[in-house]
């Protein structure tokens, strides 16, 4: 037989129908929220079309909600309408969903797997390019637009081409202090926000295999910053024992054959890849974004760029349009660059691991004079009580946090929880597009204990050299 | 949706790598439940000078006169010049909704993201991908022409300009 990739083996295993080079793929497990679906589902209202199989859906609101005290409600009425609009929606259309005040409310990509509602094997899609997160389940997981969530939910199925498959293969350990977020960084800056365009990415190596299904999930959710629509980790005991006695995976009997069968969930050993980049875990350093693409990035080490030393006409542009944008001098140490508000959250980096990592830097600390809010945002209500109940909720107001309720919060300001012009942050987010946390707002993407550390120097500093 | 076939119109340079989502349509419009109605807001914070938001008065708001849409000829434009990976960022719909609801009807760009791409389908949006060489080109005869125009044949996968014509790959997926 064939050697195949992990891809080619989820792909091939959901197969409906193919038409030359076009597949017709099936659906086991679609996710939703409130921002992309209402088009889909008045799409099915207007077509008197019922969803196919309610059962492979989980819905949940997280990109509009407050994270504030929501007993009061959501004041925006916009935003008010578009929750309400998936209340209804889950209720006409029979579908489970963790409503705003439900204690399992969360961003989507957290609660997937944290219910063992994302399971190795799966086909994953949610109308969210985040979606690749779930990958690091030995799933193929990919966000989609509205038109083919409103296919999905009439059809399950979904038109697919097949995509490349690039392997990033990490070696090494990583030093004390760098987590999968700087792995996910160094990767984009090497290869760049496009350098996964068309590929499924599959992460391998001892480093990933070394790494918390935490790590992975982080290292997934950012393949879509490398351009790749799919990121995955192949399935081991790490991904076994983190997906057994979830509320929805399988028990007994049918657990023993999932498993059987998830244990095939890793490319053989001879399959090739289209493309094969390599990282080598130990020479990773603390990564900060300086500019307006997750391309834009240095170590804590280094500084910003300087556009005269671009030859190419088009990148010395961007250069320059984003050092203006950021408010940074060319060849600045990137340490010397100071903060006025922290963000930790964000489907990336605020899940329980996420927490710990920054709770420990900051225990027992002060944030800095200059810093004007520092957000703690857990990424569900399940990650917030186990976080209270190991007592870092305490640790984050000591420190002079906001230890909020569950969403994506400042990730993409589109709720209260936003940056003012030419304010300057130091986020555990994934994007650091113009405007992305706000009108103006500067951001700098960074792991958890990194953008702690900033919250209690008020600058960016090397996390090793803290004790 | 109107289905692309044949298109002609002049050309707007947006001389930049990396548009993302979010500047194409910032997320405070994406609180909408509709599919219409996005194109007063088709990168609104480059093209206002105020922070916009939804439901206020068009009218009353201050356009940035140095963002491309603003200049004359290319309020008239129907057709957008950009460069790599235009359409990065989020799997929102609303980008192309918004797009193709200003009044474009094709995007040249040397490369575009996965998501943002096929999304332009359903929509009716043809976004043309071109060599570095041929979009370079491009840019240079449209700040030499004003109102430089380009036409593009969906079935022939064909642009022709008065100078180039050039043929681009569409899958037959995406036909
Ligand atoms: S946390 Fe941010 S990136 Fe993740 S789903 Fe929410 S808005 Fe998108």
């Amino acid at each position: 037989m064939q050697a195949k990739t992990l891809y080619e083996k989820l792909f091939e295993s959901h197969i409906v129908r193919e038409e030359d080079g076009t597949y017709l793929i099936y659906i086991d497990r679609h996710l939703v929220h409130e921002v992309t679906s209402p088009q889909a589902f008045e799409g099915l209202r207007i077509n008197h079309r019922s969803v196919w199989r309610s059962k492979s859906i989980l819905a949940v609101p997280d990109h509009n909600v407050p994270t504030t005290d929501r007993s009061l409600g959501i004041s925006d009425p916009i935003s008010k309408i578009q929750v309400e609009t998936l209340d209804e929606n889950c209720k006409h259309f029979g579908l489970t969903q963790f409503p705003m005040n439900d204690s399992r409310q969360g961003i989507v990509h957290v609660i997937g797997p944290e219910q063992g509602s994302t399971l190795p094997g799966m086909t994953i899609v949610c109308g969210d390019s985040h979606t690749s997160t779930h990958g690091a389940f030995g799933a193929l997981a990919m966000g989609i637009g509205t038109s083919e969530v409103e296919h999905v939910l009439a059809t399950q199925c979904l038109i697919l081409k097949k995509f490349k498959t690039m392997e990033v293969r990490v070696e090494g350990k990583l030093n004390k202090g760098i987590t999968a977020k700087d792995i996910a960084l160094a990767l984009i800056g090497k290869i760049g926000t496009a350098g996964g365009t068309g590929y499924a990415i599959e992460f391998t190596g001892e480093c990933i295999r070394s790494l918390s299904m935490e790590g992975r999930m982080t290292l997934c959710n950012m393949a879509i910053e490398a351009g790749a629509r799919a990121g995955m980790v192949a399935v081991d005991d790490v991904t076994i024992s983190y997906v057994e006695n979830r509320p929805f995976s399988p028990k007994g009997e049918a657990l023993e054959k999932a498993k059987a069968y998830w244990k095939t969930l890793h490319s053989d050993k001879d399959a090739k890849f289209d493309k094969v980049v390599m990282l080598n875990g130990s020479e990773i350093l603390p990564q900060v974004t300086w500019g307006t693409s997750p391309e834009m990035v240095v170590s804590i080490e280094g500084m910003t760029p300087d556009p005269k030393n671009e030859n190419d006409p088009s990148k010395r542009k961007s250069i320059e349009d984003a050092l203006t944008y950021m408010g940074l001098e060319p060849n600045l140490p990137i340490n010397q660059i100071k903060i006025d508000k922290i963000f930790i959250g964000s489907c990336t980096n605020s899940r329980i691991e996420d927490l710990r990592e920054a709770a420990n830097v900051i225990k027992g600390k002060k944030i800095a004079q200059n810093i004007k809010l520092a957000l703690a945002v857990p990424g569900s209500g399940l990650v917030k009580l186990q976080a209270e109940k190991e007592g870092l909720d305490q640790i984050f107001i000591a420190a002079g946090f906001e230890w909020r309720e569950p969403g994506c919060s400042m990730c993409l300001a589109m709720n209260a929880d936003r940056l003012n012009p030419g304010e300057r942050c130091a986020s555990t987010s994934n994007r650091n597009f113009e405007g992305r946390q706000g009108q103006g707002g500067r951001t700098h993407l960074v792991s958890p204990s990194m953008a702690a550390a900033a919250g209690i120097y008020g600058h960016f500093v090397d996390i090793r050299s803290l004790s | 949706m109107n289905p692309f076939i044949t298109h002609t119109g002049i050309v707007a340079p947006l001389d930049r790598a990396n548009v993302d989502t979010d500047a194409i349509i910032p997320k405070q419009f994406l609180k909408s439940i509709k599919k219409t109605g996005f194109g007063p807001h088709l990168f609104d914070e480059w093209r206002y000078l105020d922070h916009g938001e939804p439901g206020m008065d068009l009218t009353q708001r201050k356009k940035n006169p140095e963002f491309v849409l603003n200049q004359t000829p290319y309020e008239k434009a129907s057709i957008l010049i950009a460069r790599e990976n235009f359409g990065c960022g989020s799997s929102r719909e609303h980008a192309p909704w918004a797009i193709e609801d200003y009044g474009f009807r094709a995007i040249l760009a040397p490369s575009f993201a996965d998501i943002f791409f096929s999304n332009c389908f359903k929509n009716g949006l043809l976004p043309i991908v071109l060599s570095n060489e041929t979009i370079d080109l491009l840019f240079k005869s449209i700040y030499a022409n004003k109102g430089y125009t380009v036409t593009a044949l969906k079935h022939l996968s064909k642009i022709i300009t008065k100078k180039i014509h050039g043929y681009f790959k569409l899958e037959r997926f995406f036909k």
